[in-house]
């Protein structure tokens, strides 16, 4: 272990106007809600000398409550308390499948989707799912909330757009229009369970007037720098029926919203194929 | 606001009130290991994988590599060190040492402790989840068999009784 | 199966297990050690060149911690292995990545880290050899003239006339990879001086005596004392390592005065500790047209890494399993163990068979493929028998298990059924394919060919004044058992209850050398020897008292007697069977007193959409000779088959200019309790005359059949032969691609 616990002054604020006002006062400080990954870097020794914002206290920003149109998830909930949740399992399954998936139980009862989203990993279980829903992501400063769309979050590699003294306060989940009529979450990892991804996919599907599409969302996750929904293939399926010749130059339109590439865990040919296929038996079933 | 760079901390440790005096930002590990004594508790990876150094926190696992003492103010901890009572094992202790569950031994607290929360919730007998709620905690010497044999037998006892 | 005894035969609990469940067992991490320092390792950050210079920054504060250097060494600048051709601290050239270079020890466990940051090393770097080719075609000399540290020869009848005269030739390549023991405790060690200027160390081990012999050389004329605290796993990852780790420790020790404790973390222990070799071997088979063997011509490359330390050893046993357990008139094994600019591979269970083993299954496939031969029938027809001649002209006198191991295991695993049904499944459509593959083994216990007789290993047990018996070997427990085991063997041969037994811990001022626990041979060689022991004791409390008390009270009696009369410790030391004969020069003979079997199947699937496998059930059929604790042997079995089953699929050690850049458990992807199918364990029993109780070695066996079984599932499943481990869902992406567009 190299981090030096006597190198960091920890601020431990109860409220959210005391969190970004200490955010303020304290721009390098580095915000830990479930520590799940910031630990990490800190038992790596990377991390040290830094003053700490540990969120974890902060009334009011752990649990889902019901808001207009939707529901509104507290930055701390935690993915046990997602996938176990009555009304998030209810009308948002995909998050839920997604957040049973997210590492181990050790995980999921300490890590929160605020802290998963500003960590900002291109391998996010959760944000598929997210991606799909169109979840909105609060972000809050000593000037007030900003709304963000949840795909707006990401700048790039573990970068968000977030300002130095914003902090995600809430994720608001706003009901589907009306309930999908095809539905998939798949997570491809480096082995059946607590594993990092090689592909996350969510999709949903709706069909209208002679069982053409009336829309399709559909997101990818560790095939770019960050969450991408591949639009052309909505776009190229919207408002069409879904026969082979159709599913076959959609699955092929994949490739325009993705850049998948060669890493430790994986290759990018194998991720594109296997995404492919996610997609092709997504739109055939 | 509180800052603690080295306030007191107290929380309740296998049923017992401790305070810690230090850094807040010390990891849960360490402070039950150097500080309690508690060294039951063990650090295989240091990155939240291994889940050897899993406690109970509020009653449920969690890897004390990753959780910042700061956070623990006014909570509940549990180590391998709570499930004995004096000389007699507890009944999922018991279950490892007759299948013989432990090998090498240290993951074996970390794996007790999940094990545990499954057994006390009332946690199916079926391999298969039994599998999927431990699978955050690795052992590379049993091939895991004798460990899931030991957990089912335990959830079986306990619904006979 | 032969009756349980009062003690073998037995699941009894294991004597370490109480502590264990409780959370009590000390590791080296739990030792408390007032005062002590807290040591790290500065690593070179190039593969190979020359060290330039080492600076210490002159703004960090040095003054609390110590630094110790090669200069530092009072001996030799080494780590005794079987060579010394490894630098304790690396003297001016680099050979790895991670190659220790400088030590640093500081009273804060976590500064130390920050300490060690502030040494800045400059380097020339030379162009690395990083693979077996390169090496073998002399990019840079790294060993001698030719980068081989090792190279054997077997031959057997005549080659290339029985090439000839063949009905089919089948040629194959097969490729293993590094594999990491991944055991959950890294590795640590502790050392401090005693006032009388001797070295203790204590801490995570397999060899208390390698460590001393290694320690000899580096602090000559002191006195060095190894003592094993318990160990969180091995799997020979902690066999030749400590020697090195006791060795920085000491010197640190030495040098400051002070205790130090030297701890790796997880990231330290993968990237800089040994790994399984990887190994390159290629195959070319003459068969008639029933599919007999006629000739079998083996290639065998292993990667050394960059110093020789046990290569030399483990590319033996590689060799000498390289055919299979089969017969086969002509045979040619050839193989080398070459150098290259990564940190060295050493032991890991299977000690080079299972690379090779792997290749010789793996290769019936291509044969199948390639003959339409069945690869279950080419088995049958091949499998040795007693009276089998081996490749090195061993015959096979007794318990040779093969065919029973086949048979069985096909039979409770319905392994034709389950083919049939599967190859039926998997023309329909269907969201996986279904694939069920078929792999049997040998392993030969305790040390290759004349090893025993020179390890010349000792045990013994003593009769101690409470009225128990003490077990003393520097045998190590590292998890699988072994104190449980030795105590069983003791007290089934005293005829007393087990309770009476105890076992002493590893620790050179207390036990006599037993030898390293490896290979294989602790219940088959140690525990035969303490067997004899243990008779030696009971005739002379016979020859005192006329008959053996089974009592504390009565023990204590008979100690009490027999203690004017000499000692009552009883030492035995190994003695090799007269008709095991092995000419190490010619390699030919016995290579092993005798061999354990195992058949293994593997069924699974592969997802259609993601190239996912998922186990859906292993068999496993092994001849163990006895089971002195058939739990126990289940325990190593299914440990066995599961590090292998990690090997087979999911482990990838990936390697950049020299260096494993995977280091975390994150991202080397060990089997979870997820991933870890079912195992339906079938104990064989086939008795070893020369092992006590008829026992034989199992801790290494369970390694070398699961892979190629997966190899020929996936085959099954995919139509794909993939002979380079791991089989990993992207090569079965790849090749189904390919496929699909050479079709």
């Amino acid at each position: 272990m190299r981090g030096i616990p006597g190198s960091m002054q920890v601020l431990r604020p109860r409220t959210a106007d005391e969190a970004v006002e200490a955010f303020a006062e304290h721009p390098l400080a580095l915000p830990v809600a479930g520590g799940t990954d910031v630990m990490v870097l800190w038992n790596m020794g990377l991390l040290n000398d830094r003053p700490v914002l540990d969120l974890s206290a902060v009334a009011g920003w752990r649990g889902v409550r019901k808001a207009p149109g939707g529901l509104r998830v507290g930055a701390l909930t935690t993915h046990a308390e997602l996938r176990d949740h009555p009304e998030i399992r209810r009308s948002f399954p995909l998050l839920a499948q997604a957040c049973a998936e997210v590492g181990s139980v050790q995980i999921q009862n300490r890590g929160t989707i605020g802290g998963n989203i500003a960590n900002a990993s291109p391998a996010g279980d959760t944000f598929p799912a997210l991606a799909v829903y169109e979840a909105k992501v609060h972000a809050r400063s000593r000037h007030g909330v900003r709304v963000i769309p949840f795909l707006d979050v990401f700048a790039g590699v573990k970068k968000t757009v977030l300002n130095q003294a914003e902090l995600i306060s809430a994720v608001e989940l706003p009901f589907l229009p009306a309930k999908p009529h095809r539905t998939v979450f798949r997570k491809v990892g480096t082995r059946s369970a607590q594993a990092i991804s090689k592909i996350v996919a969510a999709g949903l599907l709706w069909l209208g007037k002679g069982r053409a599409v009336s829309e399709l969302r559909f997101a990818l996750g560790s095939m770019a720098p960050t969450v991408r929904r591949l639009r052309a293939v909505e776009a190229r399926v919207a408002g069409r029926k879904l026969g082979p010749a159709l599913v076959a130059t959609a699955v092929e339109d994949a490739a325009r919203d993705v850049f998948p590439i060669d890493d430790i865990r994986s290759t990018a040919e194998y991720r594109l194929a296997v995404s492919r296929n996610i997609l092709r038996s997504f739109l055939q079933a | 606001m509180k800052r603690e760079a080295s306030r007191a901390i107290s929380f309740v440790v296998n049923g017992a009130e401790r305070t810690y005096k230090g850094p807040a930002f010390k990891r849960l590990i360490d402070v039950l290991r150097e500080d309690f004594g508690l060294t039951g508790t063990k650090e295989g990876c240091g990155e939240g994988e291994c889940g050897a150094c899993t406690v109970l926190l509020d009653g449920k696992p969690a890897a004390s590599c990753l959780v910042p003492v700061s956070q623990v103010h006014g909570r509940k901890v549990e180590t391998v060190e709570s499930l004995a009572r004096g000389e007699s094992l507890n009944p999922l202790q018991r279950s490892f040492l007759e299948e013989a569950a432990a090998q090498c031994g240290i993951c074996t607290p970390g794996i007790l402790l999940t094990a545990w929360s499954w057994v006390k919730a009332g946690g199916s007998a079926d391999p298969e989840a039994v599998r999927k709620h431990l699978s955050g905690n690795l052992c590379r010497c049993t091939g895991y068999q004798s460990i899931v044999d030991a957990v089912v037998k335990t959830v079986k006892k306990r619904r006979a009784a | 199966m032969p009756k349980p005894g009062i003690a073998v035969g037995r699941s009894v609990p294991r004597v370490d297990a109480d502590a264990k469940l409780r959370g009590v067992a000390k590791y080296i991490d739990d030792l408390r050690l007032p005062g002590c320092l807290y040591g790290v390792t500065v690593r070179s950050t190039i593969a190979f060149g020359t060290i330039r210079k080492v600076e210490l920054d002159p703004c960090w504060p040095w003054k609390d911690a110590v630094v110790a250097g090669p200069k530092d060494i009072p001996g030799e600048n080494c780590v005794a292995v079987i060579e010394a051709d490894q630098p304790l601290l690396a003297p001016g050239r680099v050979m790895h990545p991670m190659e220790p270079l400088l030590l640093v020890a500081h009273p804060d466990r976590n500064r130390v880290w920050e300490s060690s940051k502030h040494v800045q090393v400059s380097y020339d770097e030379r162009d690395p050899v990083l693979t077996v080719s390169e090496s073998l075609a002399r990019k840079q000399l790294l060993r001698g003239t030719d980068n081989v540290f090792k190279q054997y020869l077997i031959e057997k009848g005549d080659v290339a006339t029985a090439f000839a005269g063949a009905a089919h030739i089948v040629e194959g390549e097969y490729r293993t990879p590094h594999q990491e023991h991944a055991y959950i405790e890294p590795n640590g060690m502790a050392a401090w001086v005693e006032a009388d200027g001797a070295i203790v160390v204590v801490g995570s081990m397999q060899c208390p005596y390698y460590v001393q012999k290694a320690l000899k050389r580096i602090f000559p004329g002191r006195d060095i004392r190894v003592i094993q605290a318990v160990t969180g796993g091995a799997f020979g990852g902690k066999e030749d390592y400590p020697s090195m780790l006791a060795g920085h420790a000491a010197l640190l020790a030495l040098k400051s005065r002070k205790p130090v404790k030297m701890l790796y973390d997880r990231s330290e222990d993968m990237a800089s500790t040994t790994k399984r070799h990887p190994s390159v071997v290629r195959h070319r088979t003459a068969l008639s047209k029933e599919g007999r063997l006629l000739a079998q011509d083996i290639d065998v490359v292993f990667d050394g890494g960059a110093y020789l330390t046990l290569s030399p050893v483990v590319l033996s046993r590689g060799t000498l399993h390289a055919t299979g357990p089969y017969e086969c008139p002509n045979v040619r094994v050839r193989s080398r163990a070459v150098a290259t600019n990564s940190p060295p591979n050493g032991a890991f269970r299977g000690f080079g068979a299972p690379q090779t083993l792997f290749a010789a299954e793996a290769h019936w496939e291509k044969i199948a493929a390639e003959t339409g031969l069945d690869p279950l029938k080419l088995r049958r027809l091949n499998l040795v028998r007693e009276g089998s001649v081996l490749a090195t002209g061993q015959v096979l006198k007794e318990s040779v298990s093969a065919a029973q191991a086949l048979e069985r295991v096909v039979a409770r695993s319905s392994y034709e059924k389950t083919r049939r049904t599967h190859a039926v499944c998997n023309r329909k459509p269907g969201k996986v394919w279904k694939g069920i593959g078929l792999a049997l083994v040998h392993h030969g216990p305790g040390f290759t060919g004349s090893g025993e007789v020179m390890l010349a290993s000792r045990a013994a047990v003593a009769l101690e004044r409470d009225g128990r018996i003490a077990v003393l070997s520097a045998t190590t427990e590292m998890g699988q058992g072994e104190a449980t085991v030795l105590a069983q063997i003791t007290a089934e041969t005293l005829g007393l209850d087990l309770s009476l037994v105890r076992v002493e811990t590893p620790d050179t001022a207390k036990v006599p050398n037993s030898g390293p626990t490896v290979a294989s041979r602790t219940t088959m060689i140690i525990g035969g020897i303490l067997m004899k022991a243990a008779l030696k004791l009971k005739e002379r409390v016979v020859q005192e008292l006329g008959s053996f008390p089974t009592t504390t009270k009565g023990l204590k009696e008979a100690g009490r007697k027999l203690a004017s009369k000499g000692p009552l410790t009883f030492e035995e030391e190994y003695r090799k069977p007269p008709e095991v004969v092995w000419d190490e020069a010619a390699y030919k003979g016995d290579a092993y007193g005798v061999y354990g079997y195992e058949a293994v199947t593997v069924d699974l699937s592969v997802d259609r959409t993601t190239y996912e496998v998922k186990l859906r059930a292993v068999h496993t059929s092994t001849d163990v000779g006895r089971a002195i604790h058939p739990e126990l042997v289940r325990g190593q079995i299914a440990g066995g088959t599961v590090q292998a089953l990690g090997w087979a699929l999911t482990e990838n050690a990936v390697f950049q200019r020299g260096r494993m850049s995977n280091s975390q458990f994150t991202n080397y992807v060990i089997p979870t309790f997820s991933d870890a199918p079912p195992i339906d364990l079938d104990i064989i029993e086939n008795p070893y005359s020369r092992g006590p109780y008829g026992a034989k070695g199992i801790g290494e066996l369970p390694h070398n059949a699961p892979a190629p079984a997966v190899v020929a599932a996936v085959r099954q499943a995919t139509g794909l032969l993939i002979g380079d481990l791991p089989v990993l869902p992207e090569k079965i992406c790849h090749g189904l691609l390919a496929r699909r567009k050479a079709s």
